[in-house]
């Protein structure tokens, strides 16, 4: 077997210098009976070749992104990586270490790290970031249990705009831990009072921008409301690169900022491993979850990193940890650091503005369509339409004319009475001609619905 | 505490280096500094086509102040990653004996396979007809791993290891719900030698945390876990093997306690590795495990994440996994996202889980077979049992001569008088080209020492290994102490000073302050 340096011959010798008659007297523990003699009933070992072939025919059978005109998101989308990202996070010293546990081996994690933090606190407009989260979701339901925390409050808001699967993630922890959660309505148009929700019982609101039907949020107005009652304001994104062009959550007056990183530096890979970016304001540091890195200096005198204020967490704390969270999103987290080292601001500024004017360009297309209209008011690259008929059926007859054409509401909010829309994304990866084969099928698929 | 207090470094004074040098580069090893100190925020590293010209939709929410980003171009920004990177140590580069962790070998052909188009460039939203090979691997895996352990079903979303607990306890607190006893049944039991994550996972879902003392052999005291178990014992968590590195010998009878008692038995699974092939956790009376993909099944670690926790379930608990979860119907695979109809107790994380590491998990059963993972799992025992055999007449063991699982501890009464730390020790292991051991776990342990060498080592390899142990452990014992106590002496730093960067952290980058203002 090709992963084992181990001989047989290798194997008596160890055996012998251990004083064991054979490998089971290792096992000897193991209680009476339960000990397998029998190999378990699967195949046995497979070459390099073999493997290959086996994936490949599984991987063949699904559609990727980029092999046709693809317009979904809503939580994760399709942007261009530079070749130097992938390449970069394959470097053995970054694929195969550790946590940085040992700093003096471990700078160089460490300095990413740090430099991630930096950058994550300067899109965001907040004081401080962690190392990242398991994805903008767990973030999500870490940001509430951080402010319940800190306001000593156990209820929170959420809006109708956030991701839905976000929401559920929400209500499913705090409903374990025994805390209150009020979901609003599903908000299409980004009508609902979110004002009328706050009062001094709760301990914070949380609210996407974009949302997740793409509307654009002004926070200014409810994140005054909350202090004004002592709550905290959550506000959460989906899609990292629309802080390249719209006023950051931080400048909005957001208290804990928590969204999915994925857009910068990493791949679709159908929901995971993505990296959850989360800041707060510097007088709330001590009450964040997640690894933090801070800078200091070694025993010569020379600038270096380590993980710190770890009195948070879990392998000091135990039960009195701010969370039960153990590892950070390591390489996901290098991949959006060197994708933003990359673009630089006036890379992320562009690229934002490609997004946004695709999206633009598609949703004037689209309104032109009999039987399709575009619903957003305001949006960044993600808007949504709605449809002649069921929005199901339209996207399956537009995948016939190969055309991924987005989510349909109704499969994130089913029973909902949202059958008939449609959530659209746009990015820089979609050109001309792509949209032209959105437009077309769209047409197709509306004309021939009743 | 006294492991926190032994483990936060704090150099006592400035040491002068040993071979100064113009750049601070030391040879083949170079700094480099921060990117915000060689960036500018007008460079790009990215061509991005200029944006076609249109009226905006963003009202009045247009970003107007600059973020404060710098960028670099390509080859600088190759020539920063290259040389932060050659600042870590590497499983790629040499041992590195984490216990508890399992650095072992990363095959490339899994990180060759999670990258093909038909995995790595799939959405989680895509239609299903369109996802049908990403929800059979899935679904295949998931299959490998009841069968390796002998449970009912398996909840595939949970994003690491500690996600995994939290999903594991929730199933059992959906369970205790739906029998309405969720007002009774609020105390967990915990060993004293658990992860931290066992009794953290356990308070924030509202539990309440019993701690269960080991015995003089390193098994959960059997008479102290049954006189704690009774009608108020939602669950007991235990890790098998365990964190000293042992097979838990009573561990049926624990659970067959447990069980009586109405409770359920969590199973920690970190160290699923060692017995994989050997033992099924199902046959053990398990209620819940989660399998750390990124340990047993190698999906790389990358420097702290991203794991993947899968939890195995048994049929007391299969009904409450959360969704999303794939049921066949007709020839296709499909989602089942929502909870209506079910008895799932609701969602883990937005998506479907951590589909880059199923696929790599995936490849290393494929890769490895039926006769090949139950070899991994004897090659680590008997590397753990080598190292063991060999450093026993120098170091002492805490539980004797019992044999270990993949994992050797040790303790620190051997370093008696020497003036020698664990954490001394330790560092003076970087000298010498190796990652330490785990330190300081389990807490149960004086000065743990805790090796887990895993089945990726040569017979050559162990051997150095063991040989610049005992030459570091006879130097100990001969007084040489500036060997440990200023060690390490040649990594790409000294020991660096974690209490002052906890007392006064610097959590970001921030630009230097121009000298008239700092002056005023």
């Amino acid at each position: 077997m090709r992963y084992h340096p181990l001989t047989g011959e290798d194997r008596a010798d160890m055996l012998a210098r251990i004083g064991a008659e054979n490998i089971d007297a290792l096992f000897a523990d193991v209680p009476e009976g339960k000990l397998l003699h029998e190999p378990l009933p699967l195949a046995p070992h497979k070459s390099e070749l073999e493997v290959e072939r086996i994936l490949s025919n599984m991987a063949a059978r699904n559609v990727a992104a980029s092999h046709v005109p693809f317009f979904v998101g809503c939580g994760a989308y399709k942007h261009h990586v530079p070749s130097a990202v992938d390449h970069l996070i394959q470097r053995s010293e970054f694929l195969t270490s550790y946590t940085p546990y040992q700093p003096e081996i471990a700078q160089g994690t460490l300095q990413y790290l740090f430099e991630f933090q930096t950058q994550v606190a300067a899109l965001t407009g907040m004081d401080v970031a962690n190392a990242s989260m398991y994805d903008g979701s767990t973030g999500t339901a870490e940001a509430v249990l951080m402010a319940h925390r800190i306001t000593k409050r156990r209820k929170a808001v959420l809006s109708g705009g956030l991701h839905p699967h976000y929401a559920e993630v929400v209500r499913t922890l705090s409903q374990m831990a025994n805390d209150e959660v009020v979901t609003l309505a599903p908000d299409v148009m980004a009508r609902e009072d979110m004002l009328a929700a706050i009062d001094a019982d709760i301990s914070c609101v949380v609210i996407q921008t974009p949302d997740v039907f793409g509307n654009l949020r002004d926070l200014s107005a409810i994140a005054a409301a909350c202090h004004a009652k002592g709550a905290l304001l959550i506000a959460v994104f989906t899609e990292a690169i629309s802080l390249g062009l719209l006023k950051s959550p931080g400048a909005m007056g957001a208290d804990i900022v928590v969204g999915e990183g994925q857009s910068i530096g990493n791949a679709l890979s159908f929901g995971g491993p993505y990296v959850g970016l989360f800041a707060t304001r510097e007088k709330y540091v001590r009450q964040m979850p997640g690894r933090l890195c801070g800078q200091t200096i070694d025993a010569e005198g020379r600038r270096g990193f380590v993980l710190t204020l770890s009195t948070r967490e879990q392998h000091i704390r135990r039960e009195k940890a701010t969370s039960n969270i153990c590892t950070n999103s390591g390489l996901c987290c290098l991949a959006f650091t060197i994708h933003m080292t990359l673009l630089g601001e006036t890379g992320l500024e562009r690229l934002a503005r490609v997004n946004h004017a695709n999206a633009v360009l598609l949703a004037d297309a689209i309104a032109d369509v009999p039987g399709a209209e575009v619903l957003n008011e305001t949006f960044f690259n993600e808007f949504t339409i709605r449809v002649r008929g069921d929005a199901g059926d339209v996207l399956a007859r537009m995948a016939e004319r190969g055309v991924l054409g987005g989510v349909r509401a109704s499969r994130l909010l089913p029973n909902a009475g949202v059958e008939d829309l449609i959530i659209v994304a746009n990015t820089e990866v979609n050109m001309d001609e792509d949209r032209a084969a959105f437009v077309d099928a769209l047409r197709a698929a509306t004309s021939g619905a009743h | 505490m006294l492991h926190q207090q032994a483990r936060a470094t704090k150099p006592a004074a400035h040491a002068t280096r040993a071979s100064q040098t113009f750049t601070g580069n030391r040879g083949l090893d170079l700094e480099d500094p921060l990117i915000f100190e060689i960036g500018r925020s007008e460079v790009t590293g990215v061509d991005v086509d200029a944006p076609a010209t249109t009226k905006t939709r963003l009202g009045a929410l247009e970003r107007t102040d600059p973020i404060g980003l710098p960028g670099v171009s390509e080859p600088e920004a190759i020539r920063h990653y290259v040389r932060l990177s050659r600042m870590n140590a590497a499983i790629d580069a040499n041992i590195y004996p984490l216990g508890s962790c399992t650095m072992k070998h990363n095959p490339r052909l899994n990180e060759k396979m999670a990258r093909l188009p038909g995995f790595g460039d799939v959405h989680p939203l895509q239609p299903q007809a369109t996802v049908q090979g990403a929800l059979a691997l899935i679904d295949a895996l998931a299959k490998n791993l009841l069968n390796l352990t002998n449970m009912s079903a398996v909840a595939m979303s949970p994003k690491a290891g500690a996600h995994g607990e939290l999903c594991g306890l929730m199933a059992i607190k959906q369970a205790i719900i739906t029998r309405g006893e969720e007002k009774t049944r609020r105390v967990i039991l915990v060993p004293d030698s658990a992860h931290g994550t066992n009794p953290a996972t356990a308070a924030l879902l509202g539990f309440e945390v019993k701690s269960v003392p080991g015995d003089a052999d390193g098994d959960v005291h059997l008479d102290a876990a049954k006189a704690l178990i009774g009608p108020d014992v939602a669950a007991i968590m235990l890790t098998n093997p365990n964190t000293c590195g042992l097979f838990e010998r009573d561990i049926v009878e624990i659970a067959r306690a447990v069980h009586d008692a109405g409770g359920y038995f969590y199973c920690d699974g970190a160290n699923f590795n060692a017995i994989v092939g050997k033992v099924r956790p199902g046959d053990l009376g398990v209620d819940a495990m989660h399998i750390n993909l990124h340990k047993t099944f190698s999906t790389p670690h990358g420097g702290g994440g991203p794991g993947a926790g899968p939890v195995v379930l048994s049929a007391r608990l299969a009904p409450y996994a959360p969704v999303p979860f794939i049921v066949r119907d007709g020839d296709a695979l499909r989602l089942v996202e929502h909870t209506e109809g079910t008895q799932s107790f609701g969602r883990m994380t937005a998506f479907h889980g951590q589909m880059g590491m199923f696929v790599r998990a995936y490849a290393y059963i494929l890769s490895h077979g039926a006769d090949g993972l139950r070899q991994a799992s004897e090659d680590a025992v008997l590397n753990a049992n080598y190292v063991r055999a060999c450093l026993a007449d120098l170091m002492s063991q805490p539980f004797g001569e019992r044999p270990c699982m993949h994992e050797a501890l040790f303790d620190d009464a051997w370093l008696k008088g020497t003036g020698v730390t664990t954490l001394d020790f330790a560092k003076a292991m970087i000298d010498e080209g190796y990652h330490p051991m785990t330190m300081y776990f389990p807490l149960v342990v004086h000065g743990a020492m805790l090796i887990e060498p895993t089945e990726s080592e040569s017979l050559a390899s162990l051997d150095l290994f063991v040989a610049t142990l005992r030459d570091l452990a006879m130097s100990a014992k001969r007084g040489e102490t500036e060997r440990f106590t200023g060690a390490p002496h040649l990594a790409p730093r000294r020991r660096l000073d974690e209490t002052g960067a906890a007392r006064k952290p610097v959590l970001k980058w921030s630009p230097p302050v121009p000298i008239r203002d700092a002056a005023e």
